[in-house]
């Protein structure tokens, strides 16, 4: 299974192997990382499951398309930087293997 | 020596609180009872994709099995709490077993509304009132949907979808009459309508027969099958029985206390102060119930009190996504942001003094989440400035 470290505000590293076809957002929630909410379970409808995409990622990941559904929860998502990406939208593929994801300081 | 919390309702609060605590350290047992046979789950896909796709009590749980055992998380499924001894601290359950606590969490949610009127229709709560609901859905037959509200109009979308042909029955004058403006409700009955559904708006049920539905005003209705989606009560029997402060809910103060210091309630059960709208209400809805976990795992682990959520809503029909950040109380005048009639705007509520109170937003996230922000801050705004498109949303809420 492809390994995902979820790094929260305060540094924490949570190395978590997370099945193919779930969500990075998935990932987190099953195994209780703090710091990510996910209030909507996944609906794209909170932005609450918010983190940052380590840089070295970005470009494979990519950036959600401008007016989506995604870029526009982000647009007043809790500190929203350019490398912001809501993790429920992103599907954890074998190429995913070594990701880094890093949580803001809040989701709310 | 550690001290035990039990958390009495195994729902969206009561399993999110139990997650909570463990995130936020908490070393001491924890036992979540639960009177349904599942692990807890997600409550919003039953109305959409649990009728139109291939969801299971598995792929809606808010963790997966292994995680209870892993964090140290006692589960009682298939049990209910029948009493409180609050001089004790103990709570009897169905089974007759009696559990001590040294915090009681009370997560009991509501229950479907049930009109007083004869007849057995179906109603959707759980998984298994879903799976029920799922096995009568069959292309070409007749439903009709009793209640004109979130529940009923997902319902509709979904058995659309299915081929079902719908009729829904509301008792106002408007569907959504209680969750909504009445340019929203017409947008919404319109979008129905298109699609195929009957409204039949100003009827009240008579009774619930096996071949239809009959109203007050004589009209038949003949139909398959009926769901009455006609709203919820909260389920504050047991604090009321065990004397704690209740009306209409169990009355609950931000940190999600009880009048008593050893118990708490968190969810659709309580009746929750509103400090944004200086008032006190019930808030059925996920970010409700995980906004009062946050507040109760919170205080029980000397946190730092969670600042107040703006309330918020979602609801998927159709193509459409409605979210809804903030309640109108005081609102006495609408501006328009967007088309309505091109299915993507928002409605935001303004109280006389400008203050925007609620924003309603249609395939407009851009709106809800700066609505949100101006609903936090208390922001007043002019009907001409939002309905102003070259004014961007980051303008209006800066």
């Amino acid at each position: 299974m492809p390994r995902i470290t979820y790094i929260e505000y305060n540094g924490t590293r949570h190395p978590i192997d997370v099945a193919v076809g779930k969500s990075v957002m998935q990932g987190a929630v099953d195994n209780n990382v703090p710091g990510i909410d996910a209030d909507c379970g996944g609906e794209c409808a909170c932005a609450t499951c918010h983190v940052y995409i380590d840089a070295a990622w970005l470009d494979r990941i990519g950036r959600p398309p401008a007016k989506s559904q995604e870029a526009s929860m982000l647009s007043f998502a809790a500190v929203t930087r350019p490398d912001s990406r809501l993790s429920c939208q992103i599907e954890v593929t074998e190429a995913l293997d070594g990701l880094v994801v890093r949580m803001p300081e809040g989701q709310h | 020596m550690d001290q035990t919390i039990l958390i009495a309702g195994a729902g969206h609060a009561g399993g999110s609180a139990a997650a909570m605590l463990r995130q936020l350290g908490w070393q001491g047992p924890i036992t979540l009872i639960g009177d349904e046979p599942v692990l807890p789950y997600q409550r919003p896909p039953l109305s959409k994709a649990w009728l139109t796709g291939d969801e299971t009590a598995e792929s809606v749980a808010l963790r997966p099995a292994g995680f209870y055992a892993a964090a140290g998380i006692g589960l009682r499924p298939g049990s209910r709490v029948t009493g409180i001894d609050r001089a004790a601290r103990t709570v009897a359950l169905s089974d007759s077993e009696v559990l001590p606590y040294d915090i009681l969490i009370l997560a009991l949610g509501a229950r479907p509304r049930r009109l007083p009127v004869p007849g057995a229709p179906l109603e959707l709560r759980s998984v298994s009132d879903a799976d029920r609901l799922k096995a009568v859905l069959r292309p070409g037959t007749q439903l009709v949907i009793v209640g004109g509200g979130f529940i009923g109009l997902e319902v509709a979308a979904s058995a659309r979808a299915l081929g079902v042909d719908v009729t829904v029955i509301e008792r106002e004058d408007r569907v959504l009459a209680r969750v909504a403006c009445p340019l929203l409700s017409d947008f919404f009955q319109s979008h129905h309508q298109a699609r195929g559904v009957r409204i039949v708006t100003g009827a009240e049920v008579a009774a619930f027969e096996d071949t239809g539905v009959r109203l007050r005003d004589g009209r038949r209705i003949a139909c398959d099958s009926i769901l009455a989606a006609t709203g919820a009560v909260p389920n504050d029997e047991l604090a009321r029985a065990a004397g704690l402060a209740c009306e209409n809910g169990v009355i609950v103060d931000l940190a999600a206390r009880t009048d008593d210091p050893a118990i708490f309630a968190i969810g659709d059960c309580t009746r929750r102060p509103l400090p944004l709208y200086g008032r006190m209400g019930r808030l059925e809805s996920v970010p409700n119930a995980l906004e009062q976990a946050k507040q109760a795992a919170g205080l029980i682990c000397g946190k730092p009190p969670p600042a107040p959520e703006v309330p918020w809503f979602w609801s998927d029909q159709y193509d459409l996504r409605l979210q809804i950040a903030g309640l109108p109380f005081d609102a006495t005048a609408v501006a328009v942001r967007g088309d309505i009639a091109a299915g993507k705007f928002a409605l935001f509520h303004l109280a006389p003094d400008g203050t925007v109170q609620a924003v309603e937003a249609v395939n407009a996230a851009t709106e809800f989440m700066g609505g949100r922000r101006i609903i936090l801050r208390r922001k007043q705004l002019t009907r001409a400035r939002i309905e102003d498109m070259s004014i961007s949303m980051q303008e209006l809420a800066a």
